[in-house]
């Protein structure tokens, strides 16, 4: 049976909260199932002092989050919006990433950040934003960004259980993505990406919502007789450089994908870390597919213009391969 | 006037305030025996008194080393002194056990030294030294003590208090009957996460005590400079929590405003807002040279001292001056072994810079 990714997170939620005591939701109105219905009937099942409504007020419950998980707590906070983690930036940069090392190794911060990310449906300039590139820089956060419902449900179980801080990226796209959960499946551990599809001609290193349109493409280049590898990174902090060199080992071309801005992305560090860790396995410079440096636009044309997606990365592939693009429907 | 909060808690000025006598202060019902100074705080006793005019003087001798210290070069970074505001720490400090927990400011020494940590571990830090408490990560503006509940001091102004919250609520959450504390200053109530953590302190009635050390003085713009609100109290009455203004360089008046709002937050009954009227003595960093302040100003400031307040008050209730300098003799010896004791201890391993970034070990390697 099939579920969305939103159904998929509450249940992971669920199972967290009635498999560890400890655990508590919250966040602006996450007692009343929050703004994309994630926690929905988890405050009656779990009572509203595990799952707690909160003013909006983003200093003060991330800070309120990190001294619990200071003392005891393993909070799961929701940031309504990612463009949101702006008013929360002093506690998640200057503390909730620090407090490990800080204290010489005395206290840890399990806390979980869940925060909604990526641009869909007109959301515009100020609820669309991939600010993921802010938190990589961070030393102390874990930067998770899933790629599916099945994905998230592990990869959010992991990272409730790591005990550091994450912040667990969720893309607005793929909140009605429908997906099977195998029954056994085991949570996979944080740090590892995984090949989502397999390939020898290129490797496309993709995370969050961009693995769809990696996917997509691949489809259309398979068509054109080109076999794209596709590499889910489903973690940017740590990242998988064993999973990547591998890859390039047996393609030597790569792109990088990513739906935030190509200046200052996550691309621009995979790229570097590339040329320096494995120039001797390149055929063709690195190449990255991404956001034009604009923000984003509220009209549906103007958004689709400025948004990347499998059309880009087809014709950005062809290009590294040195072949004509396809024709793309 | 003064702060006024709900349910008939007036605030008190300094003005107009009387300092408690000392011998009557009444019983208190929290039993404090693992309080880490050993104080009888439930009915403090002369001798208890004498112990918390020791523990000024250890505050003050020990900032009078760090600023010696910082002076030579030996201390790294810009340490803050709590010079002039020791009796705040030792007031509100005397209250708390080792399971309550405090959270304090860039201006912190005082603090964790009134909460019971080492003398030598506190030092060896500021000093950045391996058998320092955060084994030389932390510093000055960044200690942590955290088997002694002091769970950190934060750098970024009004950056504690959040934090604070959530250690109450944790608390709360887990149906403990620990306390959370945080210091901060005047300055702080300027940032937004002060009015955002008192609204969400209020609704929850989260056990957190907040300390506002109103010194006058946001780094080094006064308070009628940055502000129309005079005190920081009145702050609390719009959220319906308890408030009070004091003379926070009275001892014997901090340990008795500081127990009346414990003992609400120990009832169950929410958080409250204590401001306490102080002095900076000393510049906003080492070396600050206070040309913002009038020559006036700073001779007016050590008319206030409460160590000479408090001694004061002793020699009233019958103690000699000369056990009042033997104890401040002792108090000296002991900063002075700290002092020796610090500048021994071992430098950080510079290879293992690269731990603790992440409780997982295998986290601990990622290239930057």
């Amino acid at each position: 049976m099939e579920h969305t990714f939103i159904e998929i997170l509450r249940r992971a939620l669920d199972e967290e909260l009635a498999r560890d005591a400890s655990v508590y939701l919250l966040g602006e109105d996450v007692a009343a199932g929050g703004a994309f219905g994630v926690t929905k009937g988890l405050a009656q099942k779990h009572g509203d002092k595990r799952v707690r409504n909160t003013p909006i007020s983003e200093a003060a419950i991330t800070g309120l989050a990190t001294g619990a998980a200071l003392c005891g707590l393993k909070p799961v906070l929701e940031i309504m919006f990612i463009d949101f983690a702006t008013l929360a930036m002093d506690c998640l940069v200057n503390q909730t990433a620090k407090y490990r090392y800080m204290s010489g190794g005395q206290l840890a911060v399990p806390l979980v950040v869940r925060t909604q990310a990526g641009a869909a449906g007109g959301a515009a300039a100020q609820h669309s934003q991939s600010l993921e590139a802010w938190f990589v820089h961070v030393p102390g956060l874990v930067v998770v960004a899933p790629s599916s419902p099945a994905e998230a449900y592990g990869l959010l179980k992991s990272a409730i259980r790591l005990g550091d801080p994450v912040l667990f990226i969720e893309h607005k796209r793929l909140y009605t993505m429908k997906e099977a959960l195998a029954d056994d499946a085991e949570p996979p551990p944080i740090g590892k990406a995984r090949i989502a599809r397999a390939g020898k001609d290129v490797t496309v290193i993709a995370y969050s919502a961009m693995v769809r349109d990696a996917l997509e493409a691949a489809e259309i280049l398979a068509r054109a007789g080109v076999s794209a590898e596709v590499i889910d990174l489903r973690t940017l902090v740590p990242l998988d450089m064993a999973a990547i060199a591998a890859s390039v080992a047996r393609t030597h071309r790569v792109l990088i994908a990513h739906e935030a801005v190509r200046n200052g992305g996550v691309g621009a560090e995979i790229a570097a870390r590339i040329g320096t860790e494995l120039f001797d396995e390149l055929d063709a410079p690195v190449v990255r597919v991404g956001c034009p440096f604009a923000p984003i636009p509220f009209a549906p044309a103007l958004e689709r213009a400025l948004l990347p997606g499998s059309r880009d990365i087809v014709r950005a592939a062809c290009q590294l391969l040195g072949l004509e693009t396809p024709a793309q429907e | 006037m003064g702060s006024v909060g709900r349910g008939g808690w007036v605030g008190v000025l300094h003005a107009d305030h009387r300092t408690p006598d000392i011998g009557a202060i009444a019983r208190y019902r929290i039993d404090f025996n693992s309080h880490p100074w050993g104080w009888n705080v439930a009915a403090p006793t002369l001798d208890d008194w004498k112990q918390m005019y020791h523990a000024l003087w250890r505050i003050r001798l020990f900032e009078a080393q760090v600023q010696r210290l910082a002076a030579t070069g030996e201390v790294p970074g810009f340490p803050h002194l709590s010079t002039g505001q020791e009796a705040v720490a030792v007031g509100v400090c005397a209250h708390l056990t080792r399971d309550d927990v405090l959270f304090t400011s860039h201006r912190g020494h005082g603090h964790v030294l009134a909460k019971g940590s080492d003398l030598k571990a506190t030092l060896a830090e500021i000093l950045g030294r391996e058998d320092g408490l955060c084994r030389g990560r932390g510093g000055s503006m960044h200690l942590v003590d955290a088997a002694n509940g002091v769970l950190g001091a934060t750098g970024v102004v009004a950056g504690n208090l959040a934090l604070a919250a959530g250690a109450a609520w944790a608390a709360q959450a887990q149906g403990k009957q620990n306390i959370s504390v945080v210091f901060f200053g005047d300055g702080a109530t300027g940032a937004g996460a002060f009015h955002e953590t008192l609204n969400v302190a209020a609704l929850w009635r989260l056990p957190v005590l907040f300390v506002c050390e109103n010194n006058g003085y946001a780094e080094f713009t006064s308070r009628e400079e940055h502000s129309n609100v005079t005190h920081v109290s009145s702050f609390a009455a719009p959220y319906a929590m308890p408030a009070k203004t004091i003379d926070g360089n009275d001892l014997p008046t901090v340990f008795a405003a500081a127990r009346e709002a414990i003992e609400i937050l120990r009832n169950g009954a929410g958080p409250y807002l204590l401001e306490c009227m102080t002095f900076r003595m000393a510049g906003h960093y080492v070396g600050d040279a206070q040309q913002y302040r009038s020559k006036e100003e700073l001779a007016a400031i050590r008319d206030k001292c409460p160590i000479e307040r408090l001694k004061r008050h002793l020699m009233e209730r019958g103690v000699k001056q000369d056990e009042l300098d033997t104890i401040g003799e002792r108090a000296k010896q002991e900063v002075q072994q700290a002092v020796e004791a610090a500048r021994a201890a071992p430098r950080p391993d510079a290879t293992r810079v690269l731990e603790d970034v992440y409780r997982s070990p295998s986290l601990n390697a990622i290239p930057g």
